[in-house]
């Protein structure tokens, strides 16, 4: 560990077994997130308290069942234990595992203890297996293992105390390795450990595996290993097999000492008889159904109320300063540039919230993975996968996590696929277009008492972004050929109560990331919009005025709609209505004209800044002191060539269609290029959405109009 | 019936069989690693609406997988 003052843990272990939990009571909120938030995608990074004088630095590593990779997932988990480099690098694991699947769970724990790393075994959930009558001789497992154990509760945080003493004391190195590796190609363990100067055995052994993944090799040096290989007449596959069932061999040859089998049949029992119904033939589909129905029925309902608080708040914030303050391009700059900008992040932090909510009590609880097996048959039959269900639910929530969570699908093809497809699914950035447009479009009514019309409308948009991505991803398939194979060999996890303070966190994380990440963008094109709309090339402004205030006169218009011809004028010659009148000739079939051009533009960054750039156009020409909702301003705008409102049903849908299609996010492509390892599929992503977008709202506003 | 090796695939809802071996290497790989070792008892808990995927017992855990993959494990 050296002189290094912080103390890099890193928290190994399977999926489902406590590990985030253990996080999350390490840290509490104290963690940063690499990149975009995903429940367990990326490296999660913490500080803990150890005691008064200790400060760790906690990696949360994404669950895996062995060191040997067979997801992007764990591949993650690999490379990062044989980075030394990494400025993360862990000086020693905590592994985490599940008593309820002792065996299993240790599997992970040995080969990570042969790697040289210290370790120390956490079993958890010892509490729950005891009271079902399992015991384990923690002293003898202590000894058999040659590494502290302690015993925790992920849940409730027990045990927590006991851990944070054993990583302050120093650990143990045990000498002896779990794996005999006199019968797994000594020499060529021993001729890698020359070479490339490595003082580990089953590091060398996991390198004659895996050299073609490892980064940190040349081409060269990849040859070299190459020739060894054949020179010893290496037979990976069956090697790693062999080492699996050695190792399960040790391990149930220790297991026998210390552990004694309790009846665990009762918790078994009761998430069998809970999947007899949440996986039925057709109960199952329809609790499905039923529970995305609430979901976005509590997206709409019960946002409404917080949104129309934060909404009034901002509006009687501005109100107030526009009176105070004296008048002024500075003031107008705050007023109706940053905190109208500001109030079209805040906004939507209700609805978010709600949505991350449900997501993280689905995965939480278990019922994830009976989704997964609920759609696997149907999704293939896509091109998909059971496990894409996860991204494309995800990527209601935002597709950037959502296509990071493909990492868990081993099928190259299938991710491709579905990285390609996930962006077509309503994104909460959508929310806040949509919300804007229904309300303006359709009535605020119940139908047969309970069903929000509007919840209905958005629910079909969501639907109709559904089929979309799976229509496409069907023609995807068709065109693109491998003859990779597809696995769907998967853990179900007991059905648990989410812990709350999981969801908790969750949802903490992915509003901050909201308002901070999505927030920026939004903020600084709301100032550069204000900008742009306030002022013009040269003097083009202030003719325009000019022309409009003789134009109002010879008209005879009362004051009020003198001022917003004159408004209007403004933008138009202003920077911003330069741009949008621009591009108006190649939007003009989709019903739209140079002000939702402008908004189309802006939400290239990202959708949500639709609104936020309405609110900005429409502040900036609105002469009144009275704030109003951006909603009620664009439903009082009016076309001037039909002096009709200019929201018709046609220009709505239009819209709506265009918003449900269009590729509107950098961060997504950003997301894609990391993800893809290039540009060529987000630049057919673009593409292809884009054209989606135009096509289908040109039939949309064609067909209405 | 006794002509072909018997699979996973083979099971019946609440039937148990024992692992053999697998007929193929690459998927006996993760299999292992899941604990589907030779000499296990499996059990066939449930099946997917459209029979597929399915889902077995094995070292006292549910383990979904679809009927290929279980057709790669051999039954004793």
């Amino acid at each position: 560990m050296g002189a290094r003052n912080i103390l890099k843990i890193a928290l190994l272990g399977n999926p489902n077994s406590g590990k985030s939990s253990l996080f999350n009571h390490l840290t509490g909120l104290n963690q940063k997130i690499g990149n975009f938030p995903g429940v367990t995608v990326d490296k999660k990074i913490g500080l803990s308290k150890i005691n008064q004088t200790l400060v760790a630095e906690i990696i949360d590593l994404p669950g895996t069942y062995s060191l040997y990779p067979k997801s992007l997932d764990e591949q993650i988990v690999f490379d990062f234990l044989n980075s030394p480099n990494d400025a993360h690098y862990p000086d020693f694991l905590v592994v985490v595992v599940d008593v309820s699947n002792l065996k299993r769970n240790l599997l992970l724990f040995t080969q990570a203890r042969d790697l040289g790393f210290p370790v120390i075994l956490a079993l958890n959930m010892l509490d729950i297996a005891k009271r079902a009558g399992t015991n384990i001789d923690i002293e003898t497992l202590k000894k058999e293992l040659g590494v502290p154990v302690v015993s925790i509760n992920a849940r409730n945080g027990d045990g927590v105390d006991l851990l944070k003493t054993a990583i302050s004391c120093p650990v143990h190195n045990a000498p002896d390795s779990f794996l005999n590796f006199k019968e797994f190609a000594p020499e060529l363990i021993q001729e890698i450990k020359e070479k490339f100067s490595i003082k580990n055995n089953y590091l060398a052994l996991q390198i004659a595996h895996r050299y073609k993944e490892v980064e940190s090799l040349s081409e060269n040096d990849k040859k070299l290993i190459e020739e060894l290989k054949i020179k010893h007449g290496f037979d990976s596959v069956l090697l790693q097999s062999k080492e699996t069932v050695s190792r399960y061999e040790v391990i149930h040859e220790i297991l026998s000492k210390v552990e004694k089998k309790g009846n665990t049949a009762e918790r078994e029992r009761l998430s069998y008889k809970i999947d007899k119904v949440l996986t039925h033939k057709i109960g199952g589909y329809l609790i499905f159904f039923l529970l995305l129905f609430l979901m976005f029925q509590a997206v709409f309902a019960w946002a409404a109320l917080p949104m129309n608080l934060i909404d009034s708040g901002i509006a009687g914030i501005n109100d107030w300063l526009k009176n105070t303050l004296p008048e002024g391009p500075l003031v107008d700059l705050l007023t109706d540039g940053l905190i109208a900008g500001l109030g079209g992040i805040l906004i939507f932090i209700p609805q978010i919230a709600i949505l991350f909510a449900f997501i993280a009590i689905l995965e939480e609880s278990g019922y994830m993975s009976r989704v997964m097996f609920l759609m696997d048959k149907i999704m293939r039959q896509f091109g998909l996968n059971g496990r894409s269900v996860v991204p494309l639910i995800s990527s209601v929530a935002c597709a950037v996590p959502a296509i990071m969570a493909t990492r868990n699908i081993d099928n190259l093809k299938e991710r491709l696929v579905t990285i390609f497809v996930t962006p077509l699914m309503s994104c909460s950035a959508r929310i806040p277009v949509f919300t804007v447009l229904i309300g303006l479009i359709v009535p605020k009514e119940y139908v047969v008492g309970i069903f929000n019309l509007q919840g209905l409308a958005l629910m079909g948009l969501y639907l109709l972004g559904f089929l979309a991505a799976i229509l496409s991803a069907l023609v995807m398939s068709k065109l693109l050929k491998t003859k990779e194979k597809s696995y769907f060999i998967m853990e179900f996890p007991t059905y648990k109560m989410p812990r709350w303070k999981n969801v908790g966190i969750t949802l903490v994380e992915k509003v901050k990331a909201f308002v901070f990440e999505a927030g920026k963008v939004i903020l600084a094109i709301s100032v550069v919009l204000w900008v742009l709309a306030s002022y013009g090339p040269s003097n083009k402004m202030a003719i325009a005025e000019d022309k409009a205030v003789v134009e109002s006169k010879q008209k005879n218009l009362p004051e009020s709609e003198a001022n917003n011809l004159i408004a209007a004028r403004k933008l138009e010659y202003s920077y911003a209505g330069y741009f949008g009148r621009f591009i108006e000739p190649s939007i003009r079939p989709l019903g739209f004209d140079w002000k939702i051009g402008i908004a189309l533009i802006t939400s290239f960054a990202a959708r949500e800044v639709f609104i936020g750039t309405m609110a900005t156009i429409y502040s900036v020409g609105d002469r009144s002191d009275d704030s109003e909702t951006v909603m009620e301003k664009m439903r009082e705008e009016i076309n001037p060539e039909t002096g009709k409102p200019m929201y018709s049903i046609a220009v709505a849908f239009s819209l709506l269609i265009f918003y449900v299609f269009a590729m509107q996010c950098m961060s997504t492509l950003a997301v894609v290029y990391r993800e893809t390892k290039g540009w060529k599929w987000p630049a057919l992503q673009f593409a292809y959405m884009t054209l989606l977008a135009y096509v289908s709202s040109f039939i949309v506003y064609q067909l209405l109009s | 019936m006794a002509k072909a090796t018997r699979t996973a695939a083979d099971l019946k809802i609440g039937e148990r069989g024992v692992i053999c071996c697998f007929s193929d290497q690459e998927m006996s790989l993760k299999l292992l690693e899941m604990g589907c070792l030779p000499g296990s008892e499996i059990e066939l808990s449930s099946k997917a609406p459209f029979g597929d995927p399915i889902c077995i017992k094995v070292l006292g855990y549910s383990l979904s997988m679809r009927l290929e993959e279980a057709a790669t494990i051999n039954l004793m």
